[in-house]
């Protein structure tokens, strides 16, 4: 969770720095220059909102790891771990899917560019399929895991497990229906303005929730074990 | 969208966005009901919250009848007691002042005050108010549900909140929790909507550091409340899990009644982290606001330029980074590392710097300034006052050491009430006396507001100065009844009939207001458009109450700060934002002493 907050509170410290902080505002008057600039980005809205709701969404899985590092760290392992999650293989397969999935978006939003909408149609399509591969992926997880005896409530790291996969199982359905708005509003193969600033932001959400995807794979895999005994060397 | 590029790179929008950007109601359901007009939406916000808050004032009754009078009323039970406090201070909280703050003053003077027509999102701020609604029907449908509202207290500690026992246990816990997560999906949507409009909807001119410190203080606790809520969200979602799915993430393994029950391997402390990381930064979401508003608030009424606006600006940015790593004073009592509460100690004390500058600088604009005590400023001193007051018992507490023994004690309650609950309250009253002939054409009365005033201010000291004393002589709170209890002299219960006494006819002063509220409606005194001769732009709007789309056919220009009030030389004592140069006698000595720096 800090690392969380020092990545945003850089992020706000820079943009700050660039907003004239150190400005005498009852000094000036009129105009500066000779048409005042608000200084606001040209971003599009659409964007910088997606761009705030990703810190939203960011905290909210900061925190859930965090809550899981606590977890681990603050007591003995040997409750966490009593029968240890395995590591399905069906994961790694899932996890395919959603790098195919984001780099079909990154390859659509490169074709929108260039407004190659055919392209663009299939590589929406693509992603949307690997998506839904990916989640129908995880749900087989979830059956495989509760057919060998690991049920959400066996264990605080089963409980984890399948929050953490929920949460962003449904962040990523929320995605698809975005992605499918977006799909809609390119069939008609005219490449348009609000078409292509969706496959943007479609393509922008896919890659922040592939990253996510990472970091919880790598902590359900226990490669970030060393990181919860840096975590647990620093509480106790 | 038509941008015009200037030579510096930045980028100026058109001074007329295509009309189609704009959202248009057709029937009277879209305009009034499920309105995407931000102006609406605040005074939806604003009915709603103040209507739940009526909720929350009667439960405080209830509980102040109890502790004056323990045992004389039979319908006030121990259970009953519980679940006023819980009730009473969530409702306060999250319900009444972020609703209040964000929801209804955000909404309605963000738009107004940057110069747009509306929020930048319509469709998700008219959710966010529903959702809002939601929340709010599913709390108080917790009421009615079988085995009553919960009494866990407002932070729901585990693992007692969610056990047979505690009252509301059954049904009242999940329905709390639901609204908390239906709260802050709902709220998500607004923020995002108040950020990016701050950040991409000003109009031209209209710099950051030339929007009043209103939009700054709502600004910034926006921010902090889209980072924090996910806290109480992820400890909502956690805790639901294991009221109905049977998890264990807070709760260990116990003995209940005797028998084992199937928890285990869960931890408590995990919610007491995740509760108070969202907690804290509360405090400020809530006080950020007010900050701003009562600069404003002052400003006007003092005719005086804010002093020091620079520093208020950095103040309220620190406040609010400062304020993501104290949340363990919270916790001083729960046992942990002595090294750790030594961190957080230090920290919450250095909140006290920037805080101290906000005061100074208030103060310094009341200095040598020509004040009229019209029934707005009167709430705002009365808001700086009260804040000095509970911050410097914050002091007191911010300390391990002095927090160990006060911590159960009334002393907590004094604290917390006099620095987030009146002096908060007092601004949003400010506010509404303030902002009234805006949104409605009319203003409020001034004598029934002078009355508000002083019970309100002066009742607010009879309640909780005592508690204080109460605080320090050991008196516990949360506690039903005190019975015999050798440590505390008789005084104590002559003391509480008397803050009961007090509470009562601080309540009651509340009807005097929402009946002024009312009746202005209809008899109020026409105001104009600018009654307070305010120089920021939500007073410079061609109708009032301003139309749908805020600014007739052209936007405004923004030429200055938002506090020019005195100007020498000016003809009259303030120059709105908009006013443009050639237009102020003053210019000519104006720009020479810019060009002195």
């Amino acid at each position: 969770m800090l690392l969380f907050l020092a990545v945003v509170a850089a992020i706000s410290g820079w943009w700050l720095s660039q907003q004239r902080l150190t400005s005498k505002p009852w000094l000036e008057e009129g105009v500066q220059g000779d048409f005042p600039g608000t200084g606001a980005s040209s971003l599009p809205a659409a964007k910088l909102g997606l761009g705030v709701f990703l810190a939203v969404v960011g905290s909210l899985f900061a925190l859930l790891i965090s809550a899981y590092l606590m977890r681990v760290s603050t007591t003995s392992l040997n409750i966490l771990d009593g029968p240890k999650l395995p590591g399905p293989r069906l994961l790694w397969f899932n996890t395919g899917m959603l790098v195919l999935s984001s780099v079909a978006l990154q390859w659509a939003w490169l074709q929108a560019r260039r407004r190659q909408m055919d392209g663009v149609r299939v590589n929406l399509l693509v992603a949307a399929v690997s998506a839904l591969a990916f989640v129908a992926g995880q749900l087989l997880v979830w059956r495989q895991l509760t057919q060998s005896g690991y049920f959400l409530t066996s264990s605080p790291a089963n409980s984890f497990f399948y929050l953490l996969t929920g949460v962003h199982g449904l962040h990523v359905l929320g995605g698809l229906a975005a992605l499918g708005r977006t799909i809609a509003r390119a069939w008609p193969g005219v490449a348009t303005e609000p078409m292509r600033l969706g496959v943007e932001l479609c393509a922008i959400y896919w890659h922040f929730l592939l990253l996510i995807w990472l970091v919880v794979f790598s902590l359900v895999m226990g490669w970030a074990d060393d990181f919860a005994d840096i975590c647990r060397a620093l509480i106790t | 969208m038509g941008e015009v590029i200037f030579g510096s790179g930045g980028v100026v929008p058109a001074a007329e966005l295509p009309d189609v950007e704009l959202y248009h109601a057709k029937t009277w359901i879209t305009k009034y009901v499920f309105s995407q007009d931000a102006k609406v939406i605040a005074v939806q916000y604003s009915i709603t919250a103040m209507a739940i808050g009526v909720v929350a004032l009667v439960l405080s009754w209830l509980m102040r009848l109890q502790l004056g009078f323990p045992g004389t009323f039979s319908f006030i039970s121990a259970e009953g007691y519980y679940q006023f406090i819980t009730m009473h201070g969530m409702i306060m909280v999250i319900y009444l002042l972020t609703a209040l703050f964000l929801g209804g003053f955000g909404n309605y003077l963000i738009p107004l005050m940057v110069g747009a027509r509306d929020m930048v999102f319509p469709y998700a701020n008219m959710l966010s108010y529903w959702l809002y609604l939601l929340a709010v029907l599913v709390l108080v449908a917790s009421i009615f549900a079988p085995g009553g509202p919960t009494g866990a207290g407002w932070t729901l500690y585990p693992p007692q909140a969610i056990l047979g026992g505690t009252p509301g246990a059954e049904a009242g816990i999940i329905l709390m929790l639901l609204s908390l997560i239906l709260f802050i999906i709902g709220f998500t949507m607004g923020g995002l909507n108040y950020v990016v409009t701050v950040l991409q909807g000003r109009t031209r001119g209209m710099t950051l550091m030339r929007m009043p410190l209103t939009v700054w203080g709502i600004f910034t606790a926006t921010v902090m409340a889209l980072l924090a809520f996910p806290a109480l969200f992820v400890a909502a979602v956690m805790m639901l899990f294991d009221r109905t799915l049977g998890t264990s993430f807070f709760m260990p393994s116990l003995v209940s009644m005797g028998e084992h029950l199937k928890y285990g391997g869960g931890s408590p402390i995990l919610w007491q982290h995740l509760f108070w990381f969202f907690g804290h930064p509360e405090v400020y979401i809530v006080a950020l606001p007010a900050f701003g508003i009562v600069s404003d608030l002052i400003s006007v009424h003092a005719r005086k330029a804010i002093f020091g606006y620079r520093m208020m600006v950095w103040a309220i940015v620190i406040i609010g980074a400062l304020s993501f790593v104290v949340w363990a004073h919270h916790m001083y009592v729960s046992g942990m590392n002595l090294n750790f509460g030594f961190f957080f100690a230090v920290t919450t004390l250095i909140i006290a710097v920037p805080t101290a500058i906000k005061v100074y600088n208030w103060v310094l604009t009341l200095w040598h300034a020509d004040i009229h005590l019209t029934v707005p400023m009167l709430f705002a001193l009365g808001f700086v006052v009260t804040f000095v007051n509970g911050g410097l018992t914050g002091l007191f507490l911010g300390n391990v050491v002095v927090d160990l023994p006060l911590s159960a004690t009334m002393f907590v309650v004094a604290h917390f009430h006099m620095v987030m609950g009146v002096a908060p309250i007092l601004v949003v009253f400010g506010g509404i006396y303030h902002w009234y002939p805006k949104v409605t054409g009319r203003m409020m009365d001034d004598r029934l507001g002078k009355l508000h005033f002083w019970v309100t201010f002066l009742g607010a000291y009879a309640i909780f100065f005592p508690m204080h004393y109460l605080g320090l002589i050991g008196v516990p709170r949360r506690y039903y009844e005190l019975g015999e209890t050798a440590f505390i002299p008789k005084s104590a219960e002559t003391l509480n009939v008397f803050i009961t006494l007090a509470a009562l006819i601080v309540g009651a002063a509340q009807m005097v207001f929402l009946f002024n509220l009312v009746r202005s409606l209809f008899n109020g005194r026409l105001a104009g458009g600018n009654p307070w001769n305010a120089t920021s732009l939500e007073w410079q709007t061609p109708e009032t109450p301003p139309a749908h789309g805020n600014w007739g056919k052209e936007l405004p220009v923004v030429y200055r700060w938002a506090y020019d009030y005195s100007v020498p030389g000016a003809e009259r004592d303030f120059i709105p934002q908009n006013q443009p140069p050639a237009g102020v006698a003053a210019q000519a000595t104006i720009t020479a002493v810019s060009a002195a720096h």
